[in-house]
């Protein structure tokens, strides 16, 4: 039953990520502007330009190029940066991990702000506290990620400037990492001093990226919460003299998490997409950065490389998701 | 039941009415730009570069909110910039309305073929990172007003399938849709004049709140540099400026991120407000 659910899964995936790559490949060929162009010196000759040209393959029909690429992304080969001169993959490898960990600190803020304030406002139910929660939901989710980043450079960077706004390490330091993942290196290496330093330039990005889905969070725990809280099982444990608190962690949390799991798995790809223009607001060398600037420089290869491994990422939260539900419900384990 | 629907009505909704009203106060101000603005909004004057707001030693009469590295009055630029804003937000929000939820009550009412296909052009388009696909479609269409209008639509046409699909197929399931079958009506005019009004309250919500997502956009592509051209104020313009003089002149950064603040919240809470009115499950 499950292996079932995951071949079809998984097949709707290569489907998606094709769809993808197609999408992008037509819009990106119908731009107007030369990338060869751009490369060359003012004053090259047609026949420099035109040797460039066919060097990218950009001298053949869309559909051949395409197929072209393709069949070298099933290989491990995304083409060669116009703009960087640099194997497309190995660009994409170096950035992906600074942008997988402001994206995993930022699912650990939005579940330490947004757990906590449902399991208050289920306690809470009815009263001026829980309005308060609801209040400051809604807020967080009316405003989105960007606005979230410039208000809190405002307030922690220059008002009261206890953080690092822009970069991703402070540039004097010296780093003895082998890995891209400098913060999860740092701390297995018990390098706290450097730990300290990611997590000043991290905080902002993370928390601007942590808000809207902190809201989500505590906004659907709470709401399947409060309904857990009325079955039979929960009365119970509540006779049985538990306090309130522990009636809701012990008993209540666990069958209330699954609803909030699905739409949280969803919200986490939004919360990658907004690390795009995050990124960029706070200067962080991460994947969604080097993006807007292949954009701006009509890097065709790197464009194509860097969409298609957001699609991925994308494609496979939306899997574990689904895989993780499947696994936890016990209506669809025994089905 | 008549009781029952008069009765939320004569409820005083101090959400519409303050969202609304700075929705309307902001609009009125850009359409009237010319007559209200204090200052020429592209007047550079190097003698006044950087001036603060009002309440501060410094400021000079007549430049409310103080000026920018280029001596530009801020109050001026706001108000010049509601009108892109205003522009992109209604005609962006409007085509991915029509075009969503055009789609949406076709895969949502006739299911089959239709529902499947436009489904996996949504999960397709889903599997994009929006502001990515946005700053891709600017760079592509050349930059202008029309590009960020286009782009804004191309990519948000999901939020207003995915959500008018599910609720035209719950609509197609109900008695009335059956009994109008049985009457002989077209399955057009079914899904025209019984499933359309019944899903447009979600629709007129989802339309307010893709207002403030469009002004976002907007907001984000001129940061980026993308808009229209450079020329004309727009706020993510404006705060482009101010993210690169922060440490000068915080005003030049926190004005026009107040306004935005203001106007994208006024219209989800506007949106929420008319479908808390409109819903007949919510009232």
């Amino acid at each position: 039953m499950i292996l079932q659910r995951f071949l079809v899964r998984l097949l709707t995936m290569a489907v998606t990520l094709l769809g993808v790559s197609v999408v992008v490949f037509v819009i990106i060929r119908v731009a107007p502007g030369d990338p060869i162009a751009m490369m060359l010196p003012p004053g090259a000759s047609q026949a420099d330009i035109d040797r460039l040209r066919a060097l990218y393959g950009l001298d053949r029909s869309i559909v051949e190029q395409y197929f072209i690429w393709l069949s070298g992304v099933l290989q491990g080969n995304f083409g060669t940066s116009i703009s960087l001169r640099q194997d497309v993959m190995s660009l994409v490898l170096n950035r992906l991990p600074a942008t997988l960990e402001l994206a995993t600190v930022a699912l650990l803020i939005a579940l330490l702000i947004g757990m906590p304030l449902a399991i208050l406002g289920a306690r809470e139910q009815g009263t001026a506290v829980e309005a308060g929660i609801d209040v400051a939901n809604g807020a967080a989710l009316s405003i989105p990620d960007f606005l979230w980043g410039l208000a809190l450079i405002l307030l922690f960077g220059v008002l009261w400037p206890v953080f690092e706004i822009s970069g991703r390490v402070s540039p004097r330091l010296e780093l003895p990492f082998v890995t891209q993942f400098y913060l999860f290196e740092s701390i297995l290496r018990l390098r706290l001093d450097l730990t300290k330093d990611l997590i000043s330039h991290m905080f902002m990005p993370a928390l601007a990226l942590a808000l809207p889905l902190a809201a989500i969070i505590s906004q659907l725990l709470k709401l399947s919460l409060k309904e857990v809280m009325t079955l039979d099982y929960v009365t119970l444990a509540r006779v049985k003299g538990f306090s309130e608190t522990s009636v809701i962690l012990r008993e209540a949390l666990k069958n209330a998490a699954l609803p909030t799991l699905t739409l949280v798995g969803v919200q986490f790809t939004f919360l990658i997409g907004g690390t795009v223009i995050i990124e960029r607001l706070f200067s962080y060398e991460g994947l969604g950065n080097m993006a807007i600037d292949a954009v701006i420089n009509r890097d065709l290869p790197l464009i194509q490389g860097i969409v298609l491994v957001f699609a991925l990422i994308f494609v496979l939260i939306n899997l574990a998701v689904d895989m993780m539900y499947a696994l936890l419900n016990p209506r669809l384990r025994h089905g | 039941m008549a009781d029952a629907r008069a009765l939320p009505r004569r409820r005083f909704d101090a959400r519409l009415v303050l969202a609304g009203g700075w929705l309307l106060v902001a609009l009125l101000a850009a359409i009237f730009a010319p007559l209200i603005a204090p200052q020429d909004p592209l007047a550079q004057d190097l003698l006044f570069e950087r001036l603060p707001p009002f309440w501060m030693q410094g400021a000079e009469p007549g430049f409310w909110l103080g000026t920018d590295s280029l001596g530009r009055d801020l109050l001026s630029r706001i108000i010049y910039g509601g009108r892109v804003a205003f522009i992109v937000a209604f005609a962006a929000a409007f085509a991915a309305c029509i075009v969503g939820s055009t789609l949406g009550l076709i895969a949502g009412y006739f299911g089959g073929w239709a529902d499947r296909i436009i489904s996996r052009i949504v999960d397709i388009w889903m599997a994009f990172p929006p502001v990515l696909f946005a700053i891709l479609l600017v760079a592509v269409f050349g930059t202008g007003l029309s590009s960020v209008i286009i782009a804004i639509a191309v990519i948000d046409w999901t939020r207003f399938c995915r959500v008018i699909r599910a609720e035209a197929m719950g609509q197609s399931r109900m008695d009335y849709v059956e009994n109008a079958r049985i009457a002989g009506f077209g399955r057009f005019r079914i899904m025209l004049s019984e499933v359309l009004p019944n899903v447009l309250p979600s629709i007129v919500a989802l339309l307010s709140l893709e207002m403030g997502i469009a002004v976002i956009v907007e907001a984000i592509l001129s940061f980026v540099n993308l808009s229209i051209s450079t020329d004309d104020p727009t706020w993510g313009g404006i705060i482009a400026e101010g993210r690169l003089s922060i440490h000068q002149a915080w005003w030049v950064l926190v004005f026009p991120l107040i306004t935005l603040f203001l106007t994208v919240l006024s219209f989800s809470q506007f949106g929420e407000g008319l479908k808390a009115r409109f819903d007949p499950v919510l009232r």
